[in-house]
Order: structure tokens, then C-alpha cells, then sequence
């Protein structure tokens, strides 16, 4: 997308200054004696510092406005902030500081997201539609929909098992076509697109292709440089939980393929 | 990757917007904060259209409790009556804790006592994990997050109906037969369900901090099940102790439900076993539990799923 249009679009996504702070209770180990732990319990804001509880900086103030239309990718190694600043950006996680603006209920949609795994696939289908805010008369419309886009129910009867019975691909699909039967403002995909097998990627490409036309935003987070390219025009490259790079996505995937080659 | 500070940003868009501070243009285009608490009117408002989610989750994880086994949902009825069967063994004939009662009223006076005591234990050891248990789903999807331990006092609420089918066998083969007087266990228990999910939520929100309390609270439970006259008579038990010690247990809100629906069902437990202002009583504990829990909820809305 040219920077000369953009003046017409409106923002949809505004990060500021974000930071996001992990707490982890650090089970186990020399320091998670009783004692501590009981202090820990019991005292609440000084114990916090010292005692066990370690602190994570995961996102180090990012800033950075998304506009309508735009697919985004975000890029950066392993446990670089990628996942965590999606979940911010849904809301899902409050940040330490600084503030994210949304235009209406971004949605987050990724492959560790477990629904209910003691569920059938048909069960979790209309409990996912519930729970991001359909009607029942709308889950039913689109079940069928749902179901053939996941393509569950290729290889038999699967719609009707419990989750936990599928394959680690075939649970993404689900969770992918459960989220993607609605349009969002915002969609946000946390390597869904990895998972799935050849086929199933070009079908879940097609989709996002269609929520960007219906005026959203996708943020797309992957370690597929071909699938960043492919559905991508704008890349974000987080490093440490800081932007390093934000950038058309030729220009940002060149200057990371080169850094990450050495 | 090694630059530090220096960051390359795209050039800001358009000149129109361009100087404007991230607060302002998210003001101009009325973007909200993302994730931030809604008033409590609109969050009213939200779980009201969250409803079918709520039923249908409730709904869904009671089959899904017992899928695994092979004797599937008749385990719905069969768990109640075991615990029943336990109970009256040990303490109907071996502490013979039904000291001045009837058999034919000691019988469903336990059985009574431990379903309805079991419909709050049950809902408030559900409650402790309905946030911590479910961090996925709560990471995942956007909902108002009081819809879950609202919907995990629903699967209790429908766990004790199927207990209640066990219960009114008990009933009558004990000879308490139907009459208008039943109908006082439907109001006993709307007011027992209030409180309960109004328990669940202070226990969601507490769980939800201090994942500890699910390790923590059988205990708590146990301890007020044996203060609760769940298998003894209150008032027969601690006869030659100090009034304000019965009147104490006799108040708690476990008891009070469990008189009530006693009342309400077994002939030979009549109105001098209550305490006085009971059904007062048990619309006082129900408003309290219920209209604090769920702003004490609703004020820790948007922390719930951090972790």
C-alpha cells in the first residue's frame, strides 16, 4: 500500500509506548522455600519484588498506528514479543504501561489458543460463535460454513468427536474457521497459517484476502517469511520486545532475512 | 539487530493527521482502549447478551463430565447417591449422629443436607478454578469473563436437579409424600443459586490472583460442612452449650438454605427446627453474596487472563 493513500484511511489499531510485563511464580528452585511462599501469599506488594515471583519485560515500548485495510506481519526470533503484543492488541493482556486504541473488538486467533478440548468439534463450533458475541440464529446459519471451511470432516466423521481426539493440525483448522466465520474489525493470527497442511493454507489465505476487502485489519505473526510476503504489505520487526523495524514488507523481510542468515 | 535505540519507522502517514499524539488520534477517529473495563450498566448488559454462551457452556461441560467413563451420564445420578449412601453408613449407623430423630426423618434429613451443601461447595470449588482452569479459552476469545463462573454455578444448579431426582425417591420411600408445601424448595434454591454464583465469582476473582486456593479451599469447605449440620441437629447437638454458638451455625447461610429446603420436603420437620426471619434470612445472604460478588467481579475485569 502507497503512504500517499493512507491519508484516507483511518486508523484501526494505535499502539503507544506499550509495555507488557510478565509475573511468573517461580515454582520450585532454592528461593520457593515455604516461607517465601507464604510470604508471598500474604504480603502483596513488596513480597512481589524479591520473593519468587520474577518479573518478565516481554514488550519494551512499541509504537506504532495500523490503518484500515492493511495486512500486517510481525517478524522477530523466538520469544521476541510477537504473540504477547498480539494479545495486547486484543486486549486479552493488560499492559504495564502505555496504551493501545482500538476501533471496535479485535479478535485474536491463534494455534496455542485451546478451546475446549473435552468438547465435541460440533460443540466447540457453536460455543466459539457464542462466545465471540454471535446469535444463536447466526451460528447456526454458519455452522455448515464453518465445518466444510475446516475441513474436519474430509477424512470422516470428526465434526462429532472430542477435540482432544484431533490432530494438533486439524484443531488449528477448527479454531481457524471458528474465528474467521465472523468479520472482525481486526483480526489478529498467531501462525495459524503454519499449521494447516498445503491445501488448507491457500484456502485460510483466500479467507484473510476477503476480511482485509470487508474494511478490517490482519496482523499476521509467522515464521514463514513466504507467508508474510504472501498476505503481507506491511512488516513490523520486533527484537526484544522493541520495534527495530516498520516498513514495507519487501524492505523489512530483505534486511531481516540478511540478519538472520549470519 | 545490534543498533539499540534507533528505530526505522515508516514515514508518518498524511499531513492532516501528522503531530497529532497517539492519545489524540485515537480520539479523532474514536478508537477506544483496547481491553478496558466497561461500566458496570454495559457489562450488565454484555453478559445479557452473552446468555445463550453461558447456558450452552454450562450444558456442555455437564455431558462433557463424564464422557470419559463408560457408564457416561448415569453417573450424573449415581454420584449423588453413592455420596448418600456413604454418609448414612458412617453416620447414620456407626456414629449414630441422628440422635432424637426418626429414621424415616434422619434418613432424608442427610441425604437433604449434603446434596444442598454440596450444590455450594461444589459451585465455590468451581468457581476458584473458572478463571485459572480456563486461561485458553479467556486468552483466546473475548467475552465478558463473569459468563464463567456464572455458567459453572449453572452445571451445579443442573448437577442438583439430577440429585433431586435421587433425593424425592429418598423422600417418599421415607414417607414424606408430594404436597403444596414442595414448592417452597423452588424459591429455597433460586436464593441458594443467587448466592452460590455470587460465592463463585469472589472465589473466581481470588483464584484467578492465587491459583493456591484450589489446593486450599477443600479444607475451608469441610470445615463449614461439619458447622453446618449437614448430618447432625444443630440445635440437638449443642443443647448444653452457649445459645449464641448455635445461633451462630443456625444463621450461616449453608444452613439456612439446607433448613429450608428440609422444611420445605420432610414431613417431620416442621418450623421449630428453623431459626426465626428465615426466609428473610435467606434473601439477605443471596442479595449480599450476589450483588457483591459480582461487582467485586466486575472490578478486576480487565486483569483477568494476565499470567
Amino acid at each position: 500500500m502507497a503512504d500517499t493513500d493512507r491519508s484516507a484511511q483511518a486508523p484501526t489499531v494505535i499502539c503507544d509506548d506499550v509495555h507488557i510485563v510478565y509475573r511468573v511464580n517461580a515454582g520450585g528452585g532454592g528461593k520457593g522455600s515455604a516461607t517465601a511462599a507464604l510470604s508471598r501469599i500474604v504480603g502483596k506488594g513488596k513480597a512481589e519484588v524479591s520473593r519468587g515471583v520474577r518479573k518478565v519485560h516481554a514488550v519494551r515500548g512499541v509504537t506504532f498506528t495500523a490503518y484500515r485495510g492493511e495486512a500486517i506481519g510481525l517478524i522477530g526470533t523466538n520469544g521476541s514479543g510477537k504473540s504477547t503484543l498480539l494479545r495486547a492488541i486484543a486486549g486479552l493482556l493488560p499492559t504495564e504501561s502505555g496504551r493501545v486504541y482500538t476501533d471496535g473488538q479485535p479478535s485474536l486467533l491463534g494455534v496455542n489458543a485451546a478451546l475446549m478440548n473435552d468438547l465435541t468439534g460440533e460443540r466447540n463450533v457453536i460455543l466459539g460463535g457464542l462466545a465471540m458475541g454471535m446469535s444463536r440464529e447466526e451460528v447456526h446459519a454458519r455452522y455448515q460454513d464453518i465445518v466444510d471451511f475446516s475441513g474436519i470432516n474430509d477424512k470422516g466423521d470428526f465434526i462429532s468427536l472430542p477435540m482432544r481426539t484431533y490432530s494438533s493440525g486439524m484443531g488449528a483448522r477448527l479454531r481457524f474457521a471458528i474465528a474467521a466465520a465472523k468479520n472482525h474489525d481486526v483480526l489478529l493470527i498467531d501462525e495459524a497459517l503454519a499449521t494447516g497442511d498445503r491445501k488448507f493454507q491457500i484456502r485460510s489465505e483466500e479467507r484473510i484476502r476477503e476480511l482485509r476487502k470487508e474494511a478490517g485489519t490482519v496482523f499476521l505473526v509467522s515464521h514463514s517469511n513466504k507467508s508474510i510476503r504472501d498476505t503481507c504489505d506491511r512488516v513490523l520487526w520486533l527484537e526484544k520486545g522493541q520495534l527495530l523495524m516498520d516498513g514495507p514488507t519487501d524492505e523489512v523481510l530483505k534486511a531481516y532475512e540478511r540478519e538472520t542468515a549470519r | 539487530m545490534h543498533q539499540g535505540g534507533a528505530v526505522a519507522t515508516s514515514a508518518p502517514p498524511s499531513s492532516v493527521d501528522e503531530g497529532l499524539a497517539p492519545a489524540e488520534l485515537a480520539a479523532k477517529y474514536g478508537l477506544a482502549v483496547s481491553g478496558a473495563r466497561p461500566g458496570l450498566f454495559e457489562y450488565v448488559r454484555q453478559l445479557w447478551s452473552h446468555r445463550h454462551f453461558i447456558m450452552a457452556f454450562s450444558s456442555a461441560k455437564l455431558t462433557a463430565q463424564y464422557s470419559q467413563a463408560k457408564l457416561g451420564q448415569i453417573w450424573q445420578v449415581a454420584t449423588p447417591l453413592l455420596n448418600a449412601l456413604i454418609y448414612y453408613l458412617i453416620f447414620g449407623l456407626i456414629l449414630g449422629a441422628d440422635r432424637g430423630m426418626d429414621k424415616d426423618v434422619y434418613i432424608p434429613f442427610l441425604v437433604t443436607g449434603i446434596f444442598v451443601f454440596t450444590f455450594t461447595q461444589s459451585s465455590v470449588m468451581a468457581g476458584v478454578r473458572a478463571i485459572s482452569g480456563n486461561l485458553g479459552l479467556v486468552r483466546a476469545l473475548h467475552f465478558p469473563r463473569a459468563s464463567l463462573p456464572i455458567s459453572f454455578s449453572l452445571q451445579q444448579l443442573q448437577q442438583l436437579l439430577y440429585s433431586m431426582i435421587v433425593l424425592v425417591a429418598i423422600v417418599m420411600v421415607s414417607g414424606s409424600y408430594p404436597s403444596a408445601s414442595w414448592l417452597l424448595v423452588i424459591p429455597a434454591l433460586f436464593l441458594q443459586f443467587v448466592f452460590n454464583v455470587g460465592l463463585a465469582l469472589v472465589m473466581a476473582r481470588a483464584g484467578a490472583k492465587t491459583p493456591d486456593l484450589a489446593q486450599l479451599m477443600p479444607f475451608v469447605m469441610r470445615t463449614w460442612l461439619y458447622a453446618s449440620g449437614v448430618m447432625f441437629s444443630i440445635t440437638v447437638m449443642l443443647k448444653d452449650k452457649p445459645q449464641w454458638i448455635a445461633d451462630v451455625l443456625m444463621y450461616n447461610p449453608a444452613a439456612v438454605y439446607m433448613d429450608l429446603v428440609r422444611f420445605a420436603l420432610i414431613d417431620g420437620y416442621g418450623s421449630e427446627n428453623l431459626p426465626g426471619h428465615v426466609w428473610l434470612t435467606a434473601l439477605a445472604w443471596a442479595l449480599v453474596a450476589g450483588v457483591g460478588g459480582f461487582v467485586y467481579f466486575w472490578k478486576a475485569e480487565e486483569r483477568y487472563g494476565r499470567g
